[in-house]
């Protein structure tokens, strides 16, 4: 049960830290292109607790993770969409029809013809609510505290730096063979991140 | 990170790139040779920094007007709407004019963001942040209008389906409801998809702050946002979905505006062609905003090289597009009241071409019909002051237009013993220029505490965004192309990895 929750937890980004409060590696390539090969290179040394850190989206890095499709987002939008139309329907026929009848010029007291806007109006409000509730939901943001917050040239990730994070939960995760594979790939600075704050390069 | 270095403002000023890097092609959407780091610099000092005196210059007038639209509502409230000049049978006045003339600016906000993102038009990272805040503050100035036009303001949510004491429900048949919801979903979404765009971009400001609350406040508005690229994958998912959503949302707003109009019986307001001319305005009269702003931004904040006179052209181009669709519609108008043999129908049109409102009439003719043919030549499409005049022409135009919807179709319908004519009181005039006073007041301080051009969709369609760009063997692209290329790692290191997982402990 308690894998299974890290699991999840990592699959949103969430890495638990070790017992000795190791946290994980941050190695830093020097551009997109790097990443994405060492990407690819420790797939396929076997690791899945590990995640890239990018300006902005690197094409080809899910495929490189072995991530495949983002499925999630869609299929909550979907939901959210049709919640939306069915509460819209439902909304407009009972107050119309069933709680406060309106005889307004003779028409039926509810059509499906004159709740069309209405009820596209809800569809695409929901849908987006569900889009970006469940895209943070499945980020597992808000997320305040993230131990690699620790690291300083770890700033740069949101500015033109290109980091991968081998997380201590890894089953392949040895600090000194998982360094060498990491410099082995290319990472021109690595660093040890502690939950306790501590950073050595 | 280096701080000091001067970045070039302008393509003129940029050094002399090494040979090779194309850094000197005009199709690159980024020009000046810029690196991330600079692009970063460039567009987050502006929110961190002291602002140019031009700034506070600007503030100062907009916030007097933000005032005096205050002052006047106020005033409004107190004496009844009668202050206006609305009347019988022109009830709708200068608020319903004023109220689509803002809803439609803010329409081109959503088209940038949302319809050009579906059509891979790269360029519009450049301008979606702006465009999308001008959309969302150009619909709270249009949300003003109906809201205090129904006079008993504090009664505003009777439209609201709240259960309440009256036990009363609001009418749904009626489009004047169908536009409280459709406008203030617009709103909703609009405001999601701006803030999900800026997440990353906040992070970036967060990662720079140097001041403790500042450094605490931006953690909190970017929810702890890493660039991880478990987190790129969904982000990037809804932000589509959002785009794919706010399509047929920004489409339906103003044809329900238009409902408003086109549902009843009033001669001149009673045709289908209504949803698809509106829209058209919209989107002409948005853009020309986008364009009125950009050009003051990118002069004032040294944004040249981010978004180039090639922007603003292809902006140009959508405004010549859009408004022959609106002189189109203009002119079919004419010969569907022609055709239809219906006498009000056609003295509708005869009287706004040719009644007492004539004046505004061929103003709107004039404004958005024939001035914008001047986009056909490029050299006037790539004319800065050309293009800024232009831009405030087309919305002086499309002003009229809706003036001359409302107004022309109201005031002479089926029986001329109820005919009238509308003047505009000091009221009308005043709330209407402190709307652009509210307008301009938010705009500036978003161009003051936030990112204004999306950074992280700007690094992302440089060349060098792309992985490929650094294998040796090039990115399998033309020279030049300068697209970022989705493609497949490798095939032969591709397969290599994936026989390796066969056997790699899961």
């Amino acid at each position: 049960m308690f894998t299974l929750i890290q699991d999840l937890k990592a699959q949103v980004g969430i890495f638990e830290s070790d017992a000795d409060q190791v946290h994980g590696l941050l190695a830093e390539f020097p551009d997109p292109g790097a990443l994405l090969h060492a990407a690819e290179a420790v797939r396929a040394e076997g690791y899945r607790h590990f995640d890239t850190h990018s300006p902005f989206p690197i094409h080809g890095m899910d495929e490189a993770m072995g991530l495949g499709n983002a499925v999630g987002v869609g299929v909550l939008t979907f939901f959210g969409g049709i919640t939306g139309c069915v509460v819209a329907y439902l909304l407009q026929w009972w107050t119309a029809a069933v709680d406060y009848p309106l005889n307004i010029s003779g028409k039926p007291f509810f059509a499906v013809e004159p709740s069309v806007p209405i009820m596209f109006e809800l569809t695409v409000l929901f849908a987006a609510f569900g889009a970006v509730a469940g895209m943070f939901a499945l980020n597992g943001l808000p997320r305040p505290y993230n131990p690699l917050f620790y690291s300083d040239r770890f700033r740069g990730a949101t500015d033109d730096r290109f980091f991968l994070h081998i997380a201590a939960s890894d089953d392949e995760f040895d600090v000194e063979d998982s360094a060498a594979m990491l410099q082995r790939l290319g990472a021109h600075h690595l660093e040890l991140v502690k939950d306790d704050g501590t950073v050595d390069a | 990170m280096e701080t000091s270095k001067k970045l070039p403002t302008d393509p003129s000023e940029s050094p002399p790139s090494p040979a090779g890097d194309g850094a000197a092609d005009p199709e690159r959407l980024v020009q000046g040779n810029l690196s991330f780091h600079d692009i970063t610099e460039m567009v987050s000092r502006h929110a961190e920094k002291k602002a140019p005196l031009a700034w506070y210059v600007a503030f100062g007038v907009s916030l007097s007007g933000a005032l005096l639209l205050i002052g006047l509502l106020a005033y409004v409230v107190w004496n009844g709407i009668g202050v206006w000049g609305n009347n019988q049978p022109v009830g709708w006045g200068w608020p319903i004019v004023n109220f689509v003339f803002w809803v439609g600016i803010g329409h081109a906000g959503t088209l940038i963001s949302a319809i050009l993102y579906l059509f891979r038009q790269h360029w519009r990272t450049a301008i979606n942040r702006a465009a999308e805040a001008m959309t969302i503050f150009a619909v709270i100035c249009a949300l003003i209008w109906p809201t205090f036009h129904v006079g008993r303001v504090w009664a505003i949510y009777w439209t609201l389906p709240i259960p309440n004491q009256m036990a009363m429900w609001p009418q749904f048949k009626s489009p004047l409801l169908w536009d409280v919801f459709a406008v203030s979903s617009y709103f909703i979404v609009s405001t999601l998809f701006w803030y999900v765009g800026l997440v990353p971009d906040l992070a970036t400001l967060r990662d720079r702050a140097k001041n403790f609350w500042r450094q605490r406040i931006l953690a909190f508005f970017s929810l702890g946002w890493t660039g991880s690229n478990r987190h790129w994958r969904n982000y990037e998912k809804a932000y589509l979905l959002l785009a794919g959503l706010a399509t047929p949302l920004v489409l339906s707003v103003h044809s329900v505006v238009s409902f408003d109009f086109a549902v009843s019986v009033i001669p001149g307001w009673h045709t289908t062609i209504f949803p698809p001319y509106f829209v058209a305005g919209a989107i002409f009269s948005g853009f020309a905003m986008v364009v009125t702003l950009m050009v003051i931004t990118r002069e004032i904040y040294g944004l040249k090289n981010l978004i180039t006179i090639d922007h603003l052209e292809k902006m140009n181009i959508i405004i010549l597009l859009t408004g022959s669709i609106v002189g189109f519609a203009y002119i079919t108008e004419f010969f569907m009241a022609w055709y239809s043999g219906v006498e009000y129908e056609q003295y509708a049109f005869i009287n706004r071409a040719f009644g007492p409102y004539a004046w505004a009439y061929w103003i709107m003719m004039t404004c958005n019909l024939i001035t914008p043919q001047l986009f056909w030549s490029k050299r006037l499409r790539r004319s800065i002051p050309v293009m800024f005049a232009l831009s405030i022409v087309v919305n002086i135009g499309m002003w009229f237009e809706r003036f001359v919807i409302t107004i022309t179709s109201l005031h002479r319908d089926f029986l001329p013993s109820s005919w009238g004519y509308f003047t505009a009181t000091w009221v009308d005039i005043g709330t209407f220029v402190g709307s652009f006073g509210l307008f301009f007041t938010l705009f500036l301080l978003f161009l003051r505490f936030v990112p204004m051009v999306a950074m992280a969709e700007v690094k992302g369609v440089m060349p060098e965004a792309d992985p490929h760009h650094y294998d040796p063997e090039g990115n399998g692209h033309a020279e030049g192309d300068g697209e970022p290329y989705i493609a497949p790692a490798e095939p032969a290191l591709a397969e290599a990895y994936r026989n390796d997982e066969t056997d790699a402990p899961e």
